[in-house]
């Protein structure tokens, strides 16, 4: 996860911001429409499923470790061979009646319990990061890409020098040397500070072209003011825009968070997270794949859950207009 | 022509002044006393005193910046006497925990990082450029959507944990590969390769995926351009048809976007060095943020970042040179 | 003279029988072009007018074969006696370009941003030509770019389509057709995108090669002004159908169908009275 460009970047270098982007406009019946079509797509409403599996997962976690009977701090001695350095008994890594999915290697805690406060931690911190980044994206987008010369200009640059910056090791090292208490809200603002910048520029770029537009001139012909052109003409029209990219961006701030986790800066133990409990699995991962594989797992499904969803809706959205 | 470079350089001048403010002004902000640390386990007031004038770390903010920017270009000595420690230029710091300057400690790690970088880049590029033309060609059919698919999975899954799937089937189940370790190519090609398969592998799927889609998306917009329809109209042969007015168009952003992939990319793999344990640039941020050293964070950081800014500088120069319209003026 | 060679000098140079293209679509089928029928003599000029989503751009493309993806053609496009339908796709290539020849309407899309003017003129012709050396070529593209006065075509002929002017780059669409010497040449929409002085200039353009050539020209368009000057007959169509066809002079002087008289009336005359437009409406025509 170096930072590869993810489909934000690529969409927005490939040939301007607005190519390749539906021309906004979006009446309420094209919406209803798109929402009909969105229901029949059966790919798209298996990601959502997953998706709210597992935002319900994190939502009814202290209940369902209740069910499951073991908690996500609680050690169990039992489940490990002391003699073979702490190994899980049994196979999978301890799956069973007793734990679902497993316990830890060393310490016996039970897996399903920390997959399930696992995803709490990945789910609250992606979807912080993907409002924050939202608002910020979209307000510098639009105060740029709507007034131009010296505003444009001093937000371009700061969006550049953001971009420019080596994110992943600015953020190791600014996370590794703050104090550990809040942790998640830091990680929050830091993914979202260099996250922003590229919805921005998308935003930007289809606000400079929407404000030439006819719509556009006419409301202020009748006096609107700026900020109701912008509020009431132009954000609507990009709403489709923003629903894309803002899906697509998802999966890189989970896989953000798991990353940061994984290496060690991310949320301090002993809170599970799925990145973080992959780190810990290395060094077992040839006696224990389970270990490894069952957050890999959610992570991975996870992740792709909403590329996939995103990608839908693009071809929804993309479709939905070019036949209108 | 030269306006537009001497522009360039300037934005890039600047935007590197404030990378290198920025981080300096974070870590002077976060960073503990550095003195202290070097000080280490007897340490008497005295001592530290001494080493912070030696440092320099008594002076004030500016001062101390101002000492680090005029160090990148002359070079710089700490502290006096005998105990004077060259850091020749450019001086990107000084690694008093590991007694090297930061610059030899990257410049010792970029073999491997380089040697990731570039054979993941080949191997993104080729599995891109090739998988996005076959999606093109066969739009919609069978293998597109197969491609399709792949490459979600290829986007969606963490290197990491790519990382340690491959290395559990690959070297621990199946024996095929070694556990990778940083073997020079010159003393055993065969070995060299194969240990440095993995890395490479893992670090060009995502983008693999990322190319194939852009690829993919390029040749069929640039087929639906109406100079296609015009070649066509003129009874060419496809291939020419293909070669001059469906890949030559849509290759060109291709072709910007590598180029800051590919920086972005030699300023260190972070994250599949660690795993795999290859000392290149990336596991040496990894290793110094876990230690606290520093004065290597910096430099790797300020490294980075050039590398990325100057990237972004060849792009724009490679795209006057690709795209026409750029390169001369418009319309008299 | 065999039979064949008769028909071929006596016949029309494009003749084109019950042609109907289709196309699948999410509402189910579509034709865009039903059942068309009309002759183009030789050296003649045909002008083919109705509103956009007539049909008149399918059929151009229909004649090329160059129709898109999904598309159906079926009826008789018979042109110098041989029967377009049935060629293969390498022999529809020796006819493209070579003996028919077509531009478009926007010129700047039209041609390759990448690739000099001077190439992309050439490269028909080495195409279609065997044997030609680049330097050949390049003579016959500034021969073709002075043809249709460009000035200064030795060195212009090195430049790019952004580096000329709109007028300037319908010229160059039209020399990459003139050295190739067409039999008959299709134009749709060549002058739409361009301003109207240059318009004039471009049709005279295409007026002075069909004199010299003896081309055939079928100019496609919507803009009826352009048709009385270029044409001798004209094609009326709707909706994929034709509706009426004659010379140029009946057909202003004494239109039969009403949608023909309704295309009329829309174009501004000097002596109109400043009444109502007249919009789609066949019902209100039944009075008249």
């Amino acid at each position: 996860m170096t930072f590869t460009p993810t489909e934000l970047e690529v969409e927005g270098a490939a040939g301007g911001e607005t190519a390749g982007h539906p021309a906004p406009a979006s009446p309420p019946a094209q919406r209803r429409r798109l929402a009909r079509a969105f229901l029949r797509d059966r790919t798209a409403v298996a990601c959502s499923a997953y998706i709210l599996l597992v935002i319900l997962m994190a939502l009814a976690a202290p209940l369902l470790v209740k069910l499951s009977g073991w908690g996500p701090y609680e050690f169990d001695q039992s489940a490990v061979d002391p003699n073979l350095g702490g190994l899980p008994l049994g196979w999978g890594g301890g799956m069973g009646a007793e734990h679902w999915f497993g316990v830890e290697p060393g310490n016996g805690r039970d897996i399903f319990a920390r997959i399930v406060y696992g995803a709490r931690v990945s789910m609250t911190i992606a979807l912080a990061a993907t409002v924050l980044t939202s608002v910020l994206g979209v307000v510098f987008g639009l105060i740029a890409g709507y007034f131009g010369g010296r505003v444009d200009m001093l937000i371009s640059r700061v969006m550049e020098f953001l971009m420019a910056f080596p994110a992943l090791i600015f953020m190791i090292a600014v996370l590794s040397a703050l104090p550990a208490d809040n942790r998640q809200f830091l990680l929050v603002v830091v993914i979202s500070v260099f996250g922003w910048p590229y919805l921005a520029r998308i935003v930007r770029g289809q606000t400079m072209s929407l404000k030439e537009r006819e719509f556009v001139e006419s409301a202020r012909a009748s006096g609107a003011s700026s900020l109701q052109i912008i509020f009431k003409e132009i954000l609507p029209n990009l709403a489709s825009t923003i629903i894309v990219m803002t899906t697509l961006a998802v999966p890189g701030y989970v896989g953000t968070e798991a990353g940061l986790s994984f290496l060690g800066v991310g949320v301090v133990p002993p809170t599970p997270s799925w990145g973080q409990m992959i780190a810990s699995s290395v060094p077992w991962y040839a006696v224990d794949p389970a270990y490894f594989l069952i957050p890999g797992t959610f992570l991975f499904l996870l992740v792709l859950s909403f590329t996939v969803l995103g990608d839908r809706i693009k071809k929804l959205v993309e479709s939905g207009e070019g036949r209108a | 022509m030269s306006r537009f470079l001497f522009n360039r350089l300037l934005g890039m001048i600047v935007v590197l002044f404030l990378v290198c403010l920025f981080t300096f002004v974070v870590f002077f902000v976060l960073s503990p006393d550095p003195a202290v640390q070097i000080c280490g386990k007897n340490c008497t007031p005295e001592a530290i005193d001494q080493i912070r004038e030696n440092l320099g770390l008594d002076q004030p903010f500016w001062t101390q910046f101002w000492t680090f920017i005029t160090a990148l270009f002359t070079g710089r000595t700490y502290g006096t006497g005998a105990n004077a420690v060259e850091c020749a230029a450019p001086c990107l710091g000084y690694s008093f925990q590991t007694s090297q300057p930061v610059a030899d400690m990257i410049l010792q790690r970029l073999p491997v990082s380089a040697t990731i970088a570039i054979g993941a880049a080949v191997l993104w590029l080729l599995a891109g450029v090739a998988g996005g033309l076959i999606s093109a060609v066969r739009e919609g059919r069978f293998a597109d959507r197969f491609i399709a698919g792949l490459t979600l999975t290829g986007m969606s899954v963490p290197n990491y944990v790519l990382a340690l799937a491959l290395q559990f089937l690959l070297v621990v189940t199946l024996g095929w590969l070694p556990f990778p370790q940083a073997v020079p190519f010159g003393d055993d090609p065969v070995r060299w390769f194969a240990n440095f398969l993995m890395p490479w592998t893992v670090l060009a799927i995502g983008s693999a995926a990322v190319y194939t889609r852009l690829t993919r998306a390029n040749v069929i917009e640039s087929l639906q351009e109406n100079y296609v329809r015009t070649a066509r109209a003129k009874g060419l042969r496809p291939g020419l048809v293909w070669r001059r007015h469906a890949l030559r168009p849509a290759l060109t952003p291709i072709v910007t976007i590598f180029g800051m992939d590919f920086a972005n990319l030699l300023g260190g793999a972070l994250i599949t060095e660690t795993v795999f344990g290859l000392n290149g640039i990336g596991k040496l941020a990894a290793d110094s943020i876990t230690k606290n050293d520093q004065p290597v964070i910096m430099g790797v950081t300020l490294l980075a970042a050039f590398l990325v800014v100057v990237g972004a500088m060849v792009v724009d120069l490679l795209y006057t040179a690709i795209d026409p319209r750029v390169r001369v003026g418009s319309v008299k | 003279m065999s039979t064949a060679t008769e028909t071929a000098a006596a016949g029309p140079l494009l003749r084109v029988r019950d042609l109907t293209v289709g196309f699948q679509t999410a509402q189910g089928p579509v034709e865009v072009v039903r059942s068309l029928d009309f002759d183009l003599p030789r050296g003649g000029a045909l002008g083919i007018v109705g509103e956009s989503g007539s049909g008149k751009s399918m059929t151009s493309l229909a004649v090329m074969g160059l129709l898109p993806k999904g598309a159906t053609r079926t009826g008789s496009i018979e042109f110098a006696g041989t029967e377009l339908t049935a060629l293969r796709e390498r022999a529809m290539r020796e006819v493209r370009g070579n003996r028919i020849a077509m531009i478009f309407q926007d010129p700047l899309s039209s041609l390759n941003p990448y690739y000099t003017v001077g190439t992309q003129i050439a490269e028909a012709y080495r195409s279609h030509r065997r044997g030609v050396t680049r330097r050949q070529a390049r003579t016959v593209a500034i021969a073709a770019m002075e043809r249709v006065r460009i000035r200064d075509a030795a060195r212009r002929v090195d430049h790019y389509p952004h580096q000329f002017s709109g007028g300037m780059r319908q010229r160059v669409m039209i020399a990459m057709m003139l050295s190739m010497e067409p039999e008959l040449i299709i134009a749709d929409e060549p002058t739409t995108a361009l301003d109207v002085t240059v318009q004039a200039q471009i049709l005279d353009l295409l007026a002075e090669i069909r004199a010299d050539t003896g081309a055939g020209l079928i100019l496609i368009t919507h803009d009826l002004a352009v048709v009385s000057e270029v044409t001798d007959h004209i094609v009326v169509m709707r909706e994929g159908a034709l509706v009426e066809q004659g010379p140029v002079e009946r057909i202003f002087t004494d239109p039969q169908e009403p949608y023909t008289r309704m295309l009329l009336d829309a174009v501004p005359r000097i002596d109109d009275e400043i009444g109502l437009l007249r919009t789609t409406a066949p019902a209100a025509w039944e009075e008249r």
